[in-house]
């Protein structure tokens, strides 16, 4: 009980600080538009990529709203540092609050976030006239997967947060993985058209399963593997949650 | 006599490296205590282990009589910390701030909201409160951090160097209101500084701490007496006790630290 109340406190935090200055949910959204306003229609006139029924821009929207999701995720585990810099871990770490609440309830802030970039890119989505099956199971399943999504990715870059220890470093670590994450999925191409040894990273990457849900719910309104999807995505999720619970107490030094 | 406060051959090794070599002391209930040394001391590592932030590597620690090492979080509901940093979080204004910590408590919404204006009171904070907590003074901060860390009303209140890197009238208010903590709610405080002129203005009892040892225990006077100089300055005993010049350098990315924390809150 004190470990939900303690999660939703810190999350509350995180909205609060967001409303205190939501520049950020915009300055990321602009990245977004372009990888599927320029790339995205670029690849769809020339077919490059066998997308099936759905032109390339249309395919890769979910792609996209994938990477923005991870990006967002994985540099709030910088926050992370930050406010150890600032010695206010030392103080929520003496108080008598279970520890796990701060890793769970800062991965919920990061999911946060990240649901103001799904608001732009499905927008956009709407204006570039995207063959999108909008319907309300599809985009509230989406979210869900999308919160699931960023509670992984966020409590990843909170345990790279403690092995790395500088801001520097992390800055370094966190480009280093972003961009092989992403490239390593399905969220720009499908797997039968990757190499064998692309196709084992994509299988073990969560970023596929969730870009595999968001494809199956946002084109398809539903997803035919969804059962194996989530299994998986929420085994990593509550697993690396775990392991970030445990050493967490280990970024004060 | 029961101790609010009670180290026992406290030692704390990081590899090969001995912080904190064995160091006992005790404060008394309502004592306002002071562990006095130079940077490198061990002084905020021994604070951190007090704060069950770090485990010792043997020794004891009684918060009124609980084991700190047993009783984890027994001891963190009886103890108040504040750390050396100027750590609240500047994105938040200063209500928001003790906000969090009452419902990180679990206190019910009437509750919450009684103790975070009674303390914003008690620190005199309450035009600012609505602020965010960026726009603050140093002097400010640091009241609204105590008042973080008496939120859930706890006995013992450790402070590791309150007033470093306040200006000269936020360090006296900062004195004042610990001497108002100790005296309106009987709340024992332990704080460590490198300042001889805190030691002697707020400490009832102190310990002189060098190279992870303490070297003295004893009141200011009782202390200069020892030294044979009843007049001495506390630099002045202190290197008697230690045959150190008291050199408070401390390594450099401490003081970048703290001249970073100073910029940001001035």
């Amino acid at each position: 009980m004190a470990y939900l109340i303690g999660s939703l406190a810190v999350t509350e935090m995180e909205i609060r600080k967001l409303r205190h200055d939501p520049t950020e949910l915009f300055t990321r959204g602009v990245q977004r538009v372009l990888w599927l306003l320029i790339f995205g229609q670029a690849l769809s006139s020339i077919r490059a990529i066998p997308t099936g029924s759905v032109n390339y821009q249309t395919f890769m929207a979910p792609g996209v709203l994938a990477q923005s999701m991870m990006f967002i995720a994985i540099f709030y585990g910088l926050s992370i540092i930050w406010d150890r810099d600032q010695g206010i871990l030392q103080k929520l770490l003496a108080m008598p609050v279970p520890r796990a609440s701060f890793v769970t309830g800062k991965a919920l802030g990061a999911s946060i976030r990240a649901f103001s970039q799904v608001v732009i890119i499905l927008l956009l989505a709407l204006l570039l006239r995207l063959d999108i099956r909008w319907s309300v199971t599809g985009v509230v399943y989406s979210m869900i997967a999308i919160l699931v999504g960023a509670s992984f990715f966020a409590t990843l870059s909170m345990i790279l947060a403690v092995l790395v220890k500088t801001r520097e470093r992390f800055m370094g670590i966190g480009q280093l993985f972003t961009m092989p994450l992403f490239l390593a999925s399905n969220a720009l191409y499908p797997i039968n058209i990757m190499p064998k040894w692309l196709q084992i990273l994509a299988t073990i990457n969560p970023l596929s399963y969730v870009v595999e849900l968001l494809r199956g719910y946002l084109l398809n309104g539903n997803a035919p593997l969804f059962f194996r999807d989530w299994t998986i995505l929420l085994t990593a999720t509550i697993l690396i949650q775990i392991i970030a619970a445990r050493l967490y107490p280990r970024i004060v030094l | 006599m029961d101790w609010a406060i009670e180290v026992k051959n406290l030692i704390k090794r990081f590899g090969d490296y001995e912080a904190v070599a064995g160091i006992s002391f005790a404060v008394r209930p309502g004592e306002v205590f002071g562990l006095l040394g130079p940077n490198g001391a061990g002084k905020t590592t021994t604070m951190r282990m007090l704060a069950t932030l770090l485990p010792p590597s043997s020794g004891q620690i009684l918060i009124e009589g609980v084991d700190a090492l047993r009783y984890g979080s027994l001891v963190r509901r009886l103890l108040g910390y504040v750390p050396q940093a100027l750590s609240a979080d500047g994105t938040l204004t200063g209500y928001e701030n003790l906000l969090f910590f009452a419902k990180l408590l679990r206190l019910d919404k009437k509750e919450r909201e009684r103790r975070i204006h009674e303390i914003l009171d008690l620190l005199d904070l309450q035009k600012a409160a609505n602020k965010l907590v960026r726009e603050y003074s140093g002097g400010m901060v640091r009241r609204l951090e105590i008042g973080q860390a008496i939120l859930h009303r706890p006995r013992v209140l450790i402070l590791d160097e309150p007033t470093v890197g306040l200006d000269p009238v936020a360090r006296h208010t900062v004195w004042n209101i610990l001497e108002k903590l100790r005296a309106e709610i009987g709340l024992t405080i332990l704080i460590t500084t490198h300042y001889m002129e805190e030691a002697e203005a707020i400490c009832e009892r102190i310990a002189i701490m060098n190279r992870g040892k303490i070297v003295a225990q004893g009141t200011p006077a009782e202390l200069k007496v020892k030294a044979g100089k009843p007049q001495a300055t506390l630099e002045d005993v202190f290197a008697y006790f230690t045959g150190d010049q008291f050199e408070s350098g401390g390594t450099f990315r401490e003081v970048q630290q703290v001249r970073r924390r100073i910029q940001r809150f001035s």
